[in-house]
């Protein structure tokens, strides 16, 4: 059996204390102890990037790190996207331009597209493509998440 | 199970010799014990916090890459893309973005596999592993670390801190190749690594090649010493008809035995070719399988 260690995550700026086994990985504890079920489980072998959040800014895959080793790092999960009612500009282009369809990939590539964006504010199509390359979308052909994020680029360069 | 956030070198040490094992990002840890490939250790120390091993160090003579600087900083640290460029070619391949950000150089040689991109790299660069452990440190050669697929002569109280280069030659250039069904997420069907040498007239003067998921464990392609004085073009294909022929590939998943033989010569063909144009001065972006459109199947 697993030890059951107390350590406190901090998930969009909230620290939260738990009590988990070791074992256990990032996305099992935000989604069955924090609640936060915005992250998906999808593969849950590191290929589909639906648990996708952020380490310090940087995507990673939730399904395949251990929470215990995010103590003391800021994880930024789909819930810390928006600002209170107001959706992200990410949120609000992919719903305008139809990149969401069943929307089971889409938290993840709404982190990886948050990452991309954050480092490189004017990416190119082919920067877009790389930047959201761990990511799996069964439904829509990729092009309107794309173009989702390349609308948010714009719109971020002009504020 | 327990997991300790280690905060230094010697508490690693510790660990390991109290049997912990380590972990870095888990990218192959985590999901090779869902995978039941092997069970999750008791007892893990957590090494990613550690400033020690994610250092890239330049003395006159050599390059010192700590085991933890992710594939990420490889792909892109100025040291590695300028001087080393196969093994940023090799790190920009692995996975995806959230695999390089927390995936490492250390975790990469140390799980041994003969399918791990940055192994042919070191290879042809003439990398040496340094271990350290509580009884003191020593070097290996990467000939005498990888014993087979997913063995490794390190003992399990022994932590890989560093991957040792010496400096680049002058025109001196590497690349590496390998052939991939998809751009991300994806392992090597088959991939060569070459580091090329020319002398002032633009001819060879000397040659490396290495090969990825060929063998039990990452080969290098011996008898290449003559090429010296043929040109980057007849060397590259006297390189493709070797590796071909010392290649001795299993059939699984990936390929059958018969296509990674067929396929094998060719990436060694594009490697030598790609790292004799950057020996001869050509910017080429890593990694050179995007820059060249090549390693699509």
């Amino acid at each position: 059996m697993a030890g059951q260690n107390a350590v406190e995550l901090t998930v969009n700026g909230v620290p939260y204390p738990v009590t988990i086994s070791t074992d256990r990985t990032l996305s099992t504890v935000l989604r069955n102890e924090l609640g936060l079920t915005g992250t998906k489980e999808g593969c849950d072998d590191c290929e589909c990037g639906a648990c996708m959040v952020l380490l310090d800014g940087q995507p990673i895959n939730s399904c395949s790190y251990l929470a215990a080793q995010a103590q003391g790092r800021d994880i930024t999960t789909v819930e810390g996207l928006a600002d209170g009612a107001e959706l992200h500009p990410l949120q609000r282009n992919i719903l305008a331009t139809g990149g969401v369809q069943c929307g089971f990939c889409t938290p993840g590539m709404l982190m990886s597209a948050a990452a991309l964006l954050a480092e490189n504010p004017d990416p190119t199509d082919e920067e877009v493509r790389l930047g959201l390359s761990g990511n799996l979308c069964r439904c829509t052909g990729y092009a309107r998440i794309l173009s989702a994020v390349s609308a948010t680029a714009v719109e971020l360069r002009a504020d | 199970m327990t997991l300790t956030i280690a905060t230094s070198l010697d508490q690693v040490l510790a660990g390991l010799a109290a049997g912990a094992r380590p972990i870095a990002g888990g990218t192959d840890l985590v999901v090779g014990a869902r995978q039941r490939k092997a069970s999750m250790p008791e007892t893990l120390v957590a090494i990613d916090r550690l400033e020690e091993l994610a250092q890239i160090d330049a003395d006159k003579t050599h390059t010192s890459i700590g085991s933890g600087v992710t594939h990420a900083r490889l792909m892109t640290n100025e040291v590695v893309v300028n001087n080393f460029t196969a093994i940023a070619d090799a790190a920009a391949l692995v996975g995806s973005p959230a695999t390089r950000n927390v995936g490492t150089l250390g975790g990469n040689v140390m799980n041994g596999s003969p399918a791990m991109d940055t192994g042919a790299p070191l290879v042809v660069l003439g990398a040496v592993v340094e271990l350290a452990s509580v009884e003191g440190n020593r070097t290996l050669s990467l000939d005498e670390l990888w014993m087979g697929p997913g063995t490794t002569s390190a003992r399990s109280h022994e932590l890989c801190t560093a991957l040792v280069i010496p400096n680049p030659e002058e025109r001196s250039g590497s690349a590496y190749v390998r052939l991939e069904y998809r751009r991300a997420m994806e392992i090597a069907v088959v991939g060569a690594a070459a580091n090329i040498v020319l002398d002032g007239d633009g001819s060879v003067a000397s040659a490396r090649v290495a090969l990825t998921a060929v063998a039990p464990t990452i080969v290098e392609v011996e008898g290449l010493d003559d090429l010296a004085g043929l040109s980057p073009t007849e060397a590259a294909t006297r390189a493709e008809a070797a590796s071909a022929e010392q290649a001795t590939p299993i059939s699984d998943l990936r390929a059958s035995d018969r296509y990674r033989r067929h396929t094998i010569g060719v990436m060694a063909r594009r490697a030598v070719d790609a790292a004799a144009r950057r020996a001869a001065g050509e910017e080429i972006a890593v990694p050179v399988n995007r820059a060249l459109g090549i390693g699509a199947s």
